[in-house]
C-alpha cells in the first residue's frame, strides 16, 4: 500500500507518451500534468505547430520509418548475417587466463604489444609499464601526471610513448639496464590543449599519431616535436584512434564522444569518411585486418561493423542482457572474432560474421580498460580497473 | 558516459512489467509485513528466462542492480549484493536513482546523518560518525537548518504506518550507501576523467556481394589464427615452449609453410615479412628489376623517416632511381615522372608518394603473380617446414590435452546456443579457470 501511493506520484504512464516511466510533475497552461523527463525535453526544444503532440510526430517517424524499409528490401540489400549464414557456426570456446600481472598499484588504462610479440607496455594512473611477459622482468616510469590514458610501443621496440591528463605525449627510449632512470630521458613530442585519449606510431618510430579531449587528432614528427598535421572534425573529445593496414597506409580512423567515427586522410588532414550510428560516446575503434572495415565499441553497450566501400554500418554486435558500455575492442587475427571488454567487467567474444556471442569471459573485477590481441593472434591481453593485466590464449 | 543508466533502467523497466516482470510477495520482516518483495533467487531465474543467458551472467547482472541501487536488500542492507536465495529484496523508488536525482548534496547527507543520530544514539557507525563530524565543521552555518529538517522528517515519518517507515528508512539507506560508501568499499559511481560530451541515427544495409569479402578473408585466414586453429608446434603462452617463436623469426633460414602460403593471399603480405621482401628481391634481381623494390623501399623511408633527413634522402634516391642514366632507373610513366622531378625541387615527405604508387602497382600486377608461379616460389613451398607437434612427453606438466591447443571452433551447433548452454559448459567458459 505505501508504496503504491508513493510510485503513482513518481512512476507511471506518461501523459504524453503513455509509456511507464519517472514522471514529473509540470504545469502545462496552468494544468497539472505527469510527463517523463523525455517529453519533458521535448516539449521544452521543439516548438509544436498547432494541431500536434509528441505522440502524433512520433506515430508519423514511425510511419516513415517503415516506408523507408520497405523501399530498401525491394532492393535485395542484405546484412552480413545473412551473407555468413553458410559459413559454419562456432563451438563454444574454452578461454583461460594463463598469466596475471599484478605489478599496477593503480587502475590500468591502456596497453599495447611490441612487435616482437611478447613484450608490452602497460599504463595505469601513476606509472607506465613495459614488461616482457615470458620472462616477467619489467621496467617501471614514474608519471608526472594523474592519468596515463594511452600508451604505445614503436614499431622497433626500442621506443615508448605514453601521455594522458597533462594533455602532451612523451617518448621514453628503452634501455636493457633496469635500474636506468628512464623518466630522465623523456622527450615531449605531442601538445595538446585538453588530455591525450590515445597514441600510435605510424610505420616507423619517427612519427606519433595521438587523438585528444579537446577533439582534435594530430600527427606529429618525433624528432623534432613539430606538428605534421592536425584533424578537425569531431565536435567532441576523441576517445581512440587505429592506422588502416592498407597498402597506401594513409589513413586512420579516429572515435569520440559526439558518436562519430571519422576516417582521414593523413596526408591532406581530411576528413574522408563519417559514420553516426552509435548512440552513445565511442570509446574504441579498430580495423578488420584486411583494412576493408573497422569495428567501434560504444557506451552504447553495442559495438559495431562499419564497411569502408559501401559506406555503411554493416552489423551490430549486442544483446539486451548486456548492459554497461564495451570499452576496447580488437579482433582475432583472421578477423573472425571480436573480442570486446566491457564497463560490466566481462569479456565478451563475438563471431564477426554472424553476429552472435561465442564466448563470455568473467576474469576481471573491475571495469576492462583495455583489450589488445597479440600481433602474431597467440593470445589477448586485457588491462582493467582492477589493477591486473591478464593474458588469454585459446 | 552515463548511458548505461537508459540501458540498466530498460531492465528494471521489464522487471516490474505487470504481465511478464517479476512475481512478487509480501515478505515479513521481524514482525511486520513488507509488501512487493522478490526473492535473490526469483530475480536470477527471472533474468535466466528473459534474456536466455546463463546463471552465472544472471546472477552478474543481478548484482550490478543491486550495486547501483536499484534494487535493495531488506535484511543485511549493507551487503549490496545479490544472494541466489530465498533473501528478501525490493525495488527502489525512481525517487531515489541515480539518473533521476540530481548529485547528493552534502546538506542532504548532513539531514540523513542527524535523523539516524536522533532516532537512536549510537546509531551511526564510525565512518558515518566522522562524516558527521566533519559534515559539522564544514557546513555548519547550516546547522540549525539541518537539525530542523532532520526533525520535522521524523515526525513526518512517525505518522506513517510501520511498514510505509521501515521501507522508506530502507531505500534511503541503499541511497546513500551507494552516494556516500564506506571506506574500503569500491565507489560504483567512479566514472574516470570527465568527458566534454556533445549531443544526437540510421541503419543501412548492403549488398551481399560486398560483404562476400568478409566470409572470404576469415576462411582463408582461418588456418592462420592462433585463436581459432591452434598454432604449431604449440601456442607458447599455453605450453611455455617458445618454439613457435623462433621458427617464425624474421632470420630463419627455412620458414614454416604457412608462412610461405600466407605470401599468396596479397602483395602486402609478401612485402610486410621480411623473409618475403628478400625472396622477392631474389626474384627480382633474376629479372633484372630488383630496382623497383629498392626504389619502393626507399621512398618508405623518405615517408616514415626523420623530417630532418628528407632533403637529403630525396636527394639519394633521385641520383640512384630518377635521374636521367641513373645506375637504378625505375621505369614511371613520363606524367608522373614529370610531376615527380618538379616536386622534387621542394622536397617534403610526400614528394615521392605519386612514383611510389606507380612502382607498387606496377609490381603488384606484374612481378607479383610471376614470382608465385615462379620455380623460386614454388621450391621454397615445398621445403618449407610443418612442424611437428609437441608431443605429450616432452611436457609432462602440461596441463592441456594433446593437441598444441584445441580447435573448438567447427564443432557444427546451432546458432545462438549460449543461453541455453548448460551449466557445466557455462563454468568451462569462465575465465578465472586456472592462472600460473
Amino acid at each position: 500500500m505505501c508504496d503504491q501511493t508513493f510510485v503513482a506520484i513518481t512512476f507511471g504512464p506518461c501523459d504524453s507518451c503513455s509509456q511507464n516511466k519517472p514522471l514529473m510533475n509540470i504545469y502545462l497552461q496552468n494544468e497539472p500534468v505527469n510527463y517523463c523527463s523525455l517529453c519533458v525535453e521535448l516539449m521544452a526544444c521543439q516548438g509544436l505547430a498547432k494541431g500536434e503532440t509528441v505522440s502524433t510526430l512520433r506515430a508519423e517517424s514511425e510511419n516513415l520509418k517503415a516506408k523507408l524499409e520497405e523501399e530498401r528490401a525491394k532492393l535485395h540489400d542484405v546484412e552480413l548475417h545473412q551473407v555468413a549464414e553458410k559459413v559454419e557456426t562456432l563451438g563454444q570456446f574454452v578461454i583461460k587466463t594463463r598469466r596475471t600481472l599484478k605489478g599496477h598499484g593503480n587502475k590500468v588504462l591502456c596497453m599495447d604489444w611490441c612487435r616482437d610479440k611478447r613484450r608490452m607496455v602497460s599504463s595505469s594512473q601513476v606509472i607506465m609499464r613495459s614488461a616482457a611477459v615470458c620472462v616477467l622482468q619489467e621496467h617501471a616510469v614514474t608519471m608526472p601526471c594523474t592519468w596515463v590514458m594511452a600508451c604505445a610501443y614503436a614499431p622497433s621496440g626500442c621506443v615508448i610513448a605514453c601521455g594522458g591528463l597533462d594533455n602532451k605525449c612523451s617518448v621514453y627510449p628503452l634501455s636493457l639496464d633496469k635500474n636506468e632512470n628512464l623518466a630522465a630521458k623523456k622527450k615531449s613530442v605531442a601538445m595538446h590543449t585538453n588530455y591525450l585519449s590515445a597514441c600510435s606510431f605510424t610505420n616507423s618510430d619517427m612519427q606519433l599519431l595521438t587523438s585528444s579531449g579537446d577533439g582534435t587528432c594530430a600527427l606529429w614528427d618525433v624528432e623534432s616535436g613539430q606538428l605534421l598535421q592536425s584533424f578537425h572534425g569531431h565536435s567532441a573529445d576523441v576517445l581512440s584512434l587505429d592506422l588502416a593496414p592498407s597498402e597506401t597506409g594513409n589513413t586512420f580512423v579516429s572515435g569520440g564522444c559526439d558518436k562519430k567515427a571519422n576516417v582521414w586522410d593523413m596526408r591532406s588532414g581530411q576528413n574522408i569518411q563519417s559514420f553516426e550510428t552509435h548512440e552513445s560516446d565511442i570509446n574504441s575503434v579498430k580495423y578488420y585486418p584486411s583494412g576493408d572495415a573497422f569495428a567501434t565499441g560504444s557506451d552504447d553497450a553495442t559495438c559495431r561493423l562499419y564497411d569502408l566501400r559501401a559506406d555503411r554500418e554493416v552489423a551490430i554486435y549486442s544483446k539486451e542482457s548486456i548492459i554497461f558500455g564495451a570499452s576496447s575492442v580488437d579482433f582475432s587475427l583472421s578477423g573472425r572474432l571480436l573480442f570486446a571488454g566491457y564497463n560490466d567487467y566481462n569479456i565478451n567474444v563475438w563471431d564477426v560474421l554472424k553476429g552472435t556471442r561465442v564466448a563470455i569471459l568473467f576474469g576481471h573485477e573491475n571495469r576492462v580498460s583495455t583489450v589488445r590481441v597479440s600481433p602474431d593472434g597467440t593470445a589477448f591481453c586485457s588491462g582493467s580497473w582492477d589493477n591486473t593485466l591478464d593474458f588469454n590464449p585459446v | 558516459m552515463s548511458f548505461y543508466k537508459i540501458t540498466m533502467e530498460r531492465v528494471i523497466v521489464s522487471m516490474q512489467d505487470p504481465d511478464m516482470g517479476m512475481k512478487m510477495r509480501n515478505q515479513r520482516l521481524l514482525i511486520t509485513v513488507i509488501p512487493h518483495a522478490m526473492t535473490g533467487r526469483d530475480i536470477v531465474d527471472w533474468l535466466i528466462q528473459k534474456y536466455t543467458i546463463t546463471e552465472e551472467e544472471a546472477l552478474h547482472i543481478g548484482n550490478f542492480l543491486v550495486k547501483y541501487g536499484y534494487i535493495y536488500p531488506l535484511k543485511e542492507p549493507r551487503n549490496l549484493c545479490l544472494k541466489q536465495d530465498e533473501t528478501p529484496y525490493r525495488f527502489q523508488t525512481p525517487y531515489y536513482w541515480t539518473s533521476t536525482r540530481w548529485p547528493a548534496s552534502e546538506l542532504d547527507y548532513a539531514i540523513y546523518l542527524a535523523k539516524k543520530n536522533i532516532r537512536k544514539q549510537g546509531e551511526l557507525i564510525e565512518y558515518e560518525k566522522e562524516c558527521y563530524n566533519a559534515l559539522h565543521k564544514r557546513i555548519n552555518h547550516t546547522w540549525d537548518f539541518v537539525v530542523m529538517q532532520a526533525r520535522e522528517q521524523l515526525r513526518a515519518s512517525k505518522q506513517r504506518r510501520k511498514a510505509d517507515r521501515i521501507v522508506l528508512e530502507c531505500q534511503e539507506q541503499a541511497y546513500w550507501l551507494i552516494n556516500r560508501p564506506p571506506p574500503g568499499v569500491m565507489d560504483i559511481l567512479e566514472q574516470g576523467p570527465d568527458r566534454r560530451n556533445v549531443a544526437n541515427t540510421r541503419v543501412q544495409l548492403v549488398s551481399g556481394q560486398m560483404l562476400a569479402i568478409f566470409v572470404k578473408y576469415c576462411e582463408q585466414y582461418q588456418d592462420h589464427d592462433p585463436i581459432m586453429q591452434g598454432c604449431l608446434p604449440s601456442n607458447p603462452w599455453i605450453t611455455d615452449d617458445i618454439m613457435y617463436w623462433n621458427m617464425n623469426s624474421e632470420t630463419v633460414t627455412m620458414p614454416t609453410k604457412l608462412r610461405v602460403e600466407r605470401w599468396s593471399f596479397s602483395f602486402m603480405e609478401l612485402l610486410n615479412d621480411p623473409l618475403g621482401r628478400k625472396e622477392l628481391l631474389t626474384y627480382l634481381e633474376k629479372e633484372f628489376s630488383a630496382e623497383n623494390l629498392c626504389f619502393w623501399q626507399a621512398c618508405e623511408e623518405v615517408r616514415h623517416g626523420e623530417a630532418s633527413k628528407i632533403a637529403a634522402k630525396v636527394d639519394e634516391v633521385y641520383k640512384q632511381f630518377l635521374a636521367p642514366g641513373a645506375s637504378r632507373w625505375v621505369n614511371i610513366d613520363s606524367k608522373t615522372m614529370e610531376k615527380t622531378l618538379e616536386g622534387i625541387k621542394h622536397p617534403h615527405r610526400f614528394v615521392l608518394d605519386d612514383a611510389q604508387m606507380h612502382i607498387y602497382f606496377l609490381m603488384k600486377k606484374d612481378s607479383y603473380p610471376r614470382y608465385l608461379k615462379s620455380e623460386l616460389y614454388k621450391n621454397l613451398l615445398a621445403k618449407a617446414i610443418v612442424p611437428q607437434e609437441t608431443k605429450k612427453s616432452v611436457f609432462p606438466f602440461m596441463r592441456r590435452q594433446r593437441h598444441s591447443s584445441p580447435s573448438p571452433a567447427l564443432v557444427t551447433q546451432t546458432a545462438e546456443d549460449n543461453g541455453k548452454a548448460k551449466p557445466s559448459a557455462a563454468k568451462a567458459n569462465a575465465g578465472t579457470a586456472s592462472q600460473i
